[in-house]
């Protein structure tokens, strides 16, 4: 974007008016607080992100009933960016300058996230970003509630390689073309390769996004599994492309007891709508999973289908990101009594919340969360039976350790104010 | 000197199945009140160790329960294996497959108390009770399942299996049977190291006989660890098996390739009437696809509420009800937009643009953006072997179908009078009104054709597709792809386009790789193009020049 004179005047407006709400309190007592919600209703993501704005609504909800925030009432701006990456900047903007909202819950693709970061660093606002990642990023505006790679893919990698896994031996890294398989998949290869796996042991595939004719693939992937060694599949696909390369893996007789996929992108929302037999028994890799036993989850599960108003709603990871960020955002606010964008960013790390599954996340410097890993087996009703999990909470990390780009840098919001800081060089960016 | 460990060997054999035969009398007397006892109790151990919910605790339960030799043994691991096995306080408790409940330890009725718990399997464990299972059941009086067990030995290669299929061999009549036992004890014989030979060799051959994924897997996995002619005839092995794979990848990317063509020519069919016939550019095409596809998904719910039994009947059911719905769109689309567009491409395309929009939000609207389920009947579940070539049922009624929806459009256009109609419109529009027939009454009813073929596919293809409001964006590039490459207004230029982009498609996919496979695709249509305008099949005379 080039700085052409609307740009530079409405840059202008936007800090004005972001100045204003700063001082907006002291004047308007009782006055509602607003929060942006970020997710597109239409078009291709809508399927994955219309029940993070339903989450959100209800969140906002549950708290007026309790009594709002700071005495004010919570008053949820939604708006729909469509789908369309720029028009996430457009109705960014639009939410931070004419909405005057007091933090932003929304996006769920990369692209999406990375369209959105010049504005909210421009007039200064908070995001908070639900869902797992490529990492390799820390910004001050953003808080990310996802999983970044080492709490999500690393994890499963070990589980498959350990003796419960299967101990596989030769790796098939299937993703569709873009960021965040692509990195992933790159730490992975790094990460398998520092663990003995040779080169030829390991298959990367990439395909367009919605690829639905997946019969060259998995007969490739069948091909590369009789090799006499334990294959494992990861898989980075994304979202439709899915149903139609599981029901391959059926249709050509792949079984997860012979080969089986760990996906990253696969949850209840996505089993709610299709033909789970051909899935049976694959695996997934998440930080939360409707099926676990937890009074805080049985209680967000029953408040969630009562107010979806129907008993088939499902719950899933990204929804229970929004949750603990919610949480950690309002109990911010409380600590430092006000909404000032400034103060919030600085009083969110070291701010714990409850999570859905049994344990307690805290905000970190690096404006990633600590989080549980589990491993859960897709059921014939489309929900997961957990099948193995961390014994404690794995602190999110920005920036990989297996990358030769990014092991020496650190992020640090506290101390160092720095989301890139160079340990080799001591200097930040 | 190598007589020596051969005739060892076979004494061993000989006296192994001397104790098996043993064994079965045993196992015989089962029922019998005095062999209770010490059975019962290494059930009863084995079963306790289900209560713990561990899966270490469970691989023991199963290794106990397999080495029990209890009557229920079959019964109780298969109920594991199908999740019918549930471990409580009070006890362990399974269904058979009917659903009626028994108690594990006596195998009586029972009735499963409400605090116990499905026992719980991960993919190693299944693996487990497989090999277990295949072990217990070698002798079962179904040929099926005989030939499972097989199977379920040749991936675990138990070697306490061997004499069992030693001793069935030879009485073994079922042809199928007899060749999955004497590859399974193959596999027994060349995984075992201390076996002569001699044995493993012809093992290894009888394997490499076999030739399937499985062989090569398992060849392979002996390659380089043995020495001599073991290892020799190993290499071979696995190099014969290489090369006979190598040309099945022809056939079988032949295949890939046709049908891909298939699903092409099935949506973009529709479009050769509407684009190709009446060169309206409609982009609300896709969007009669996903009509067709979310009429299934309302049949087949139909079914699955009021008639489950006949829920393989929906899909043919569907046809004929998406053809009409999606048909009846289209002609509110020509009557209400497209007919006042006529001669103007650019408005026709923004229009038809701004239609496909409404409608996907719509169907979100009234269905909800996620996915909705639509099962594949029981004929296109599963696929089968053909001369090595592995084919999917789905694909092939999928191929079958789209060759039957061409020839029955090629019937409509060349036998029917509104056919006839339709060729003289689009042929000459003015001349045709002259000689009396209804214009407007034959652009709606041809564009209402087009919509209705493009609901027919989306039929088919909401059994390889999501059904999404998105389904029909994924499918309108190709569509128009494949009308402009077979040259505009020809049927069977649309066929054979379709055919040859899915087969250099698959072909250039195993080297190129999928998103690099669909770049060269592209790039090698538009130098085509640029060579010849008008496609494949360029129609020919005076009705072009219009």
């Amino acid at each position: 974007m080039g700085f052409t004179r609307r740009g530079v005047l409405s840059a202008a407006l936007g800090g004005a008016t972001a100045l204003a709400t700063g001082y907006r309190p002291a004047f308007a007592q009782g006055a509602p607080i607003k929060v942006g919600i970020l997710h597109s209703l239409s078009g291709t993501m809508a399927i994955s992100e219309t029940t993070l704005k339903d989450v959100m609504l209800m969140l906002i909800e549950q708290q007026n009933a309790k009594g709002g925030l700071l005495g004010r009432k919570l008053e949820p701006v939604v708006v729909d960016p469509a789908s369309n990456w720029p028009l996430f900047a457009e109705k960014a903007r639009e939410l931070i300058s004419k909405e005057n909202v007091s933090s932003v819950f929304g996006c769920w693709t990369s692209v999406s996230r990375k369209s959105v970061l010049p504005v909210f660093k421009e007039l200064n606002n908070i995001l908070f970003y639900p869902v797992q990642y490529e990492g390799e990023e820390s910004e001050r505006n953003v808080f990310y509630t996802g999983a970044a790679p080492n709490q999500q893919a690393i994890p499963a990698v070990d589980y498959l390689m350990s003796k419960d896994g299967g101990e596989a031996k030769r790796w098939v890294l299937a993703g569709t073309d873009y960021v965040y398989p692509r990195t992933t998949n790159k730490i992975l290869e790094a990460y398998l390769i520092s663990k003995g796996v040779a080169p030829a042991d390991i298959m990367i595939n990439y395909t367009p996004f919605g690829h639905s004719d997946w019969q060259t693939i998995v007969s490739d992937i069948k091909k590369f599994g009789s090799a006499g060694k334990k294959t494992a599949v990861v898989s980075t696909i994304n979202g439709d492309a899915n149903v139609p390369f599981y029901k391959e893996l059926g249709n050509q007789g792949v079984k997860a007891t012979d080969i089986p996929v760990v996906a990253f992108s696969v949850g209840e929302e996505e089993l709610a709508g299709i033909d789970t037999r051909p899935l049976l028994g694959h695996l997934a890799a998440w930080n939360y999973f409707q099926s676990v036993k937890d009074p805080a989850n049985d209680a967000f599960i029953r408040a969630w289908k009562a107010y979806k108003k129907s008993d088939k709603a499902v719950t899933n990871d990204p929804m229970e990101a929004h949750v603990i960020g919610f949480n950690m955002w309002v109990k911010a606010v409380e600590k430092v009594g006000t909404v000032d964008i400034d103060k919030v960013i600085d009083a969110l790390p070291g701010i714990t919340a409850p999570n859905l599954t049994g344990g307690v996340s805290t905000m970190l410097a690096n404006h990633h969360i600590t989080k549980p890993v589990l491993i859960g087996e897709v059921r014939a009703d489309g929900q997961f039976d957990v099948v193995w999990k961390t014994s404690g909470l794995v602190p999110g990390d920005a920036w990989t350790d297996h990358l030769p780009g990014s092991k020496d840098l650190e992020a640090d919001w506290v101390t160092l104010k720095c989301g890139n800081y160079n340990t080799v060089l001591k200097k930040c960016g | 000197m190598p007589f020596a460990p051969l005739l060892r060997f076979f004494m061993l054999c000989s006296l192994v199945v001397l104790s098996a035969l043993a064994l079965a009398t045993t196992q015989a007397q089962a029922q019998a009140p005095a062999a209770m006892p010490a059975q019962g109790e290494r059930l009863a151990a084995g079963l306790e160790r289900f209560k713990a919910d561990s899966f270490a605790d469970t691989e023991a339960a199963i290794a106990a329960i397999a080495a029990s030799g209890s009557a229920q043994g079959v019964a109780i691991l298969s109920a594991l294996a199908d999740r019918r096995l549930f471990a409580g306080a009070a006890g362990v408790f399974y269904r058979d497959a009917a659903g009626q409940a028994f108690d594990a330890l006596t195998g009586q009725p029972a009735t499963i108390p409400a605090d116990a718990a499905m026992v719980r399997l991960n993919n190693r464990l299944r693996n487990v009770v497989q090999a277990a299972l295949g072990t217990m059941t070698l002798l079962s009086p179904d040929p099926a399942q005989r030939v499972r067990a097989a199977e379920a030995v040749f991936r675990s290669r138990d070697a306490s299996a061997l004499v069992t299929i030693e001793a069935a061999l030879p009485s073994e009549q079922n042809p199928r049977v007899r060749r999955a036992f004497e590859e399974a004890r193959a596999a027994i014989l060349l995984s075992s190291a201390d076996a002569p030979e001699a044995l493993r060799i012809a093992a290894a051959r009888r394997i490499a006989e076999a030739g399937d994924n499985d062989a090569i897997s398992l060849l392979r996995q002996f390659s380089g660890q043995t020495t001599g002619g073991l290892n020799a005839v190993i290499n071979q092995g696995i190099l014969s098996i290489e090369q006979a794979q190598r040309i099945r990848a022809w056939g079988q990317t032949l295949w890939f390739g046709i049908s891909l063509g298939s699903v092409l020519l099935l949506a973009a069919i529709g479009l050769a009437i509407t684009f190709g016939v009446m060169g309206v550019i409609n982009m609300a095409h896709g969007e009669m696809v996903m009509i067709g596809a979310y009429v299934t998904f309302v049949v087949q719910e139909l079914f699955r509420n009021h008639a489950p039994h006949l829920l393989d009947w929906s899909l043919p059911l569907a046809i004929p009800l998406a053809f009409v719905t999606a048909g009846l769109v289209g002609i509110a689309i020509e009557r209400g937009v497209i007919r006042f567009l006529y001669g103007r491409p650019l408005e026709t395309l923004l229009a038809t643009f701004g239609i496909s929009l409404v409608l996907q939000q719509a169907i979100r609207t009234w269905f909800g953006p996620t996915n909705r389920e639509v099962s594949a009947p029981s004929y296109m579940a599963g696929s089968f072997e053909f001369v090595g070539l592995q084919i999917t049922y789905g694909r092939l009624w999928i191929v079958v179908f789209t060759l039957c929806v061409f020839a029955a459009l090629l019937l409509v256009l060349k036998a029917t009078p509104l056919g006839l109609q339709m060729r003289a419109v689009t042929q000459n529009r003015r001349m045709a009104s002259a000689m009396g027939i209804r214009t407007r009454f034959v652009d709606a009813m041809t564009f209402g054709l087009g919509s209705g073929i493009a609901g027919v596919a989306g039929v088919a293809l909401s059994q390889i597709d999501n059904v999404s409001p998105n389904l029909g964006q994924s499918y309108i590039i190709d569509s128009f792809m494949v009308v402009v490459f077979g040259g505009v207004g020809n049927l069977w230029g649309t066929l054979v386009a379709a055919f040859t982009l899915g087969v250099a498609n698959k072909m250039l996919e195993p080297f190129a790789g999928a998103v690099l496979g669909k770049i060269i695709i592209l790039v090698l249509l538009i130098l085509f193009i640029q060579k010849r305008p008008r496609g494949l099949f360029a129609l020919k005379g005076r009705a072009i020049e219009q």
